[in-house]
């Protein structure tokens, strides 16, 4: 059984925070979930795929972020428990659907959790998604450790009920990647079909529905407003009169602060939990014993802010601050250290940091950048397109999207040029080609086509742009850990009851005026198919089709016998300098190949002027 | 009871997770707080895997520059690279078994000179145990074990406060059966090597 579904309650384990997610979730009675997978918060929806198979629960991988919240949207309005998980920027492809859903409510429970990635450790921006709650006028709840977000998730469920609108849930790397010690609770019973009851009046949007339920949710900002107040997950630690306003993991950096300053009875903190709507009276009676206030929060001023203008409301005079020059950033991370820091600098706290080594000595250490595994078939096409256009002579503006393949911005291969979001390659490849002269080539993933690539296709097509669409269709959702999207023939996972879309027909109906299917790995054909397609006037589109090195592993397709550099090899190093291979690496001068790290996919091997590298002979142990 | 803080660095496939669970695991049993967490970039891309594991009362999950207790580097330059998590009174231990960066194969960059390595980490910290960690894992019958025999000696410098018993019934737990064998006999070489490094 799936440790998630452990029905033992008092048991204590240790969870990852995005295990404690889907557990608390669990524990809530949500029976019907939906994602579109995003770093930091895929682990959470891995874990309900994997429980799905072994329950009751509904689980879909969603094309996009706005389809996932339309499912849920739909089933919790039905009276169905429901889940929506996603990145940060996912929220925004999401922010259509969620702006007027905050409008028509809710059933049943349905929460839309959102990943913040302060310091994008993998992500494009860092933004805020607090403001969403602003935004939508919904509520939101932040937890500050492992435990917590367990346990606020059925209070989640039971606050989006109570006030039968959805509940934002928001968390930040650190929670979602950070374990702990969680202690079981009661699992609720699943409720998974629901009823529908047809209200047009309150349903259908229309602005005359829309002007009465704008007042609704005006009423429902206030009434969460007061349960805010008496909120568990809004309270204050200690006493004194001075005064700390954090959330989510700045408190935990505030709490151990305050203990290593011996300062916990001077400074009183006001941990926010449930920060929107914000608990206007307890902040402004926190404000009134203060005589000094810090807020500590990563990313933007929210709470800030807002506690500056109650301060004013209640003709308040005592000094606030939180972000400035001096003190706290709205960049990347905070630090126990730099928290600590900055409470004893404001506050006047004497404090003897403990100082880091002096490593101004040590050398340059190579970097470890992360780079397309070795046989990754990406790099067969960077290698291949980069080449037609050599051949051509064209010069060439290549227009990237979100997926492994980003990674071939990278020297050799540099085939990355311009990068904003999910599905930006092909919809900004038609501007750069109706300004420029250059030939536009475009990259996008069969995960990232399907999620946002079409319309911009599409829009390509109607407009009669003149670019040539890279598909690099590698069967899976790569870089976020191989989940499946609507191309995947899942059978192959052993999972019945699924369709399958093929990008080649979607493509030909669109209409694209060129189309080739191209494998990768064949290097002398591909470029000779890829030098035609960009030889195209109009929109042509390339599918590269060949199954990701990494996935193959996983799903233990049969082995390539790995290759070798033969001593035909007269060191000229092509294939190090036009592909970097992982698996190549010097030894005495000379260039081998690691036959543990070698897939064997032979594209080396064709690029070699002189004939040098072919199979080993014994076939390679399994790994 | 105090803090202790500790840094895991390794690079992607070389195990730190599962050491690091194994550790959390060791902890419930000892029935000892513990909060951690885990930066994996792209690890299954060749990136660089930190864990920082806090044990004691503290909610923090992160360390700060300066504020490990036990530096624990899978890979001898990438434990060089993580230094400035250590002060004056820290502990390290590193695996000597280079796995060289693809840009070094490249022909971008140098790989440092394991003496220099060495001595620049001895002179910073209090202490440096420094072995092959890779030639032990071999010797226990699983080239993947790296991860067990550090682990080992981590167990050996006796910074955390749980048992070898605790540590051991923990990788019961979270290693497979299949490897259970030949991962305790890493373990085992690991806290060795610790005890002779003196
Ligand atoms: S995971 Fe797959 S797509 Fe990503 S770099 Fe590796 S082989 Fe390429
Ligand atoms: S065949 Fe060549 S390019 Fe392909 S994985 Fe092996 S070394 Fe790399």
């Amino acid at each position: 059984m799936h440790k998630l579904l452990t029905d033992n309650p008092g048991e204590k384990m240790l969870l990852l925070g995005n295990e404690a997610i889907a557990r608390g979730a669990i524990e809530a009675g949500v029976a019907f979930t939906s994602t579109y997978p995003g770093t930091p918060s895929s682990e959470i929806t891995l874990n309900f795929f994997q429980m799905s198979q072994e329950s009751d629960l509904y689980f879909e991988y969603s094309t996009n972020e706005k389809v996932a919240l339309e499912v849920s949207a739909a089933a919790a309005n039905c009276g169905v428990r429901s889940m929506a998980v996603m990145k940060h920027v996912g929220l925004n492809v999401a922010a259509d659907a969620l702006m007027t859903l905050a409008y028509v409510g809710v059933k049943a429970g349905l929460v839309v959790l959102s990943a913040d990635d302060p310091f994008m450790f993998s992500s494009q921006n860092e933004q805020d998604n607090r403001y969403y709650a602003k935004l939508s006028g919904l509520p939101m709840l932040e937890p500050s450790s492992v435990p917590e977000a367990m346990e606020m998730l059925p209070y989640a469920f039971d606050l989006s009920e109570q006030l039968q609108e959805p509940v934002l849930f928001r968390t930040t790397t650190r929670i979602n990647h950070s374990s702990g010690f969680v202690t079981l609770g009661k699992i609720r019973e699943r409720r998974t079909k629901g009823e529908f009851t047809k209200d047009p009046l309150n349903l259908v949007t229309v602005p005359a529905v829309s002007r009465n339920l704008h007042v609704k949710l005006l009423k429902n900002i206030d009434a969460a407003r007061g349960i805010a107040e008496s909120s568990p997950y809004n309270f204050i630690d200690g006493s004194g009169r001075l005064g700390i306003i954090c959330n989510g993991v700045s408190y935990n950096y505030v709490s151990d602060a305050l203990k290593d300053l011996g300062a916990a009875d001077r400074i009183k903190v006001l941990r926010i939990g449930f920060s929107h709507p914000l608990p206007e009276a307890l902040i402004k009676d926190f404000l009134q014993g203060c005589e000094k206030v810090l807020v500590v929060e990563e990313g933007e001023p929210y709470m800030e802010e807002a506690v500056k203008a109650f301060a004013q409301e209640a003709q308040l005079t005592v000094p606030i601050r939180g972000k400035s020059k001096e003190l706290f950033s709205r960049l990347y991370e905070y630090d126990p250290a730099m928290v600590k820091g900055n409470i004893a600098a404001y506050f006047d706290i004497p404090w003897e940091p403990k100082t880091a080594v002096d490593a101004s000595d040590v050398p340059a250490i190579p970097q470890r950048p992360p780079t397309l595994c070795a046989g990754c078939s990406h790099r067969a096409t960077f290698y291949e397109v980069r080449k037609a256009a050599e051949a051509l002579g064209v010069e060439t503006i290549y227009p990237t999207d979100i997926g492994c393949y980003t990674l071939g911005l990278l020297p050799p291969l540099s085939a990355a040029d311009f990068l904003i979001c999910m599905g930006s390659s092909v919809g900004t490849a038609g501007g750069f080609s109706k300004v420029t002269d250059k030939k536009v080539i475009a990259f996008i993933g069969d995960s990232t086509f399907f999620h946002a690539g079409v319309a911009g296709l599409v829009n390509a097509v109607f407009n009669n742009h003149d670019l040539t669409l890279v598909i690099l269709d590698n069967g899976t959702t790569a870089m976020t850990g191989h989940q499946p999207h609507p191309g995947v023939d899942m059978q192959r996972l052993n999972l019945d009851g699924y369709g399958q879309v093929s990008i080649e027909a979607v493509v030909r109906a669109v209409g694209a005026s060129h189309v080739t299917v191209i494998k990768p790995y064949k290097v002398k054909k591909s470029i000779e198919a890829i030098k035609e397609a960009i030889t195209h006037k109009g929109v042509s589109v390339i599918i590269s089709q060949e199954v990701c090195a990494l996935y193959a592993r996983v799903l233990k397709l049969p082995k390539r016998k790995p290759f070798q550099i033969t001593d035909r090899c007269k060191n000229r190093r092509d294939c190090m300098s036009d592909l970097a291979c992982p698996a190549f690496y010097v030894w005495n001068e000379r260039i081998k190949i690691d036959p543990v790290l070698c897939t064997g996919c032979a594209l080396c091997a064709q690029i070699c002027p002189e004939n040098a590298i072919s199979p080993l002979k014994k076939k390679k142990e399994t790994v | 009871m105090d803090v202790t803080r500790v840094i895991i660095v390794a690079v992607g496939g070389q195990g730190n997770l599962l050491a690091s669970s194994v550790l959390g695991e060791a902890a419930l049993l000892a029935g000892m707080p513990m909060q951690m967490s885990e930066i994996h970039g792209m690890a299954q891309r060749g990136g660089v895997v930190e864990s920082a594991l806090i044990f004691g009362e503290a909610r923090s999950t992160i360390i700060s520059d300066g504020e490990a207790d036990l530096l624990v580097g899978f890979e001898p330059a990438e434990t060089l690279r993580a230094v400035q998590k250590c002060n004056a009174d820290s502990v390290v231990i590193t695996n000597l078994a280079p796995l060289m960066p693809f840009t070094v194969n490249i022909g971008k960059g140098v790989y440092p000179d394991l003496a220099q390595l060495q001595d620049l980490i001895r002179k910073k910290t209090a202490r440096l145990i420094a072995f092959n960690a890779a030639k032990l894992a071999n010797e226990a019958g699983n080239p993947l074990a790296v991860n067990m025999v550090l682990l080992g000696a981590l167990t050996q410098v006796d910074i955390l406060p749980f048992s070898v018993d605790n540590v051991k019934e923990a990788m019961g737990r979270k290693t497979k059966q299949q490897f259970l064998e030949s991962n305790l006999k890493a373990f085992d070489l690991g806290f060795r090597a610790a005890e002779q490094a003196g």
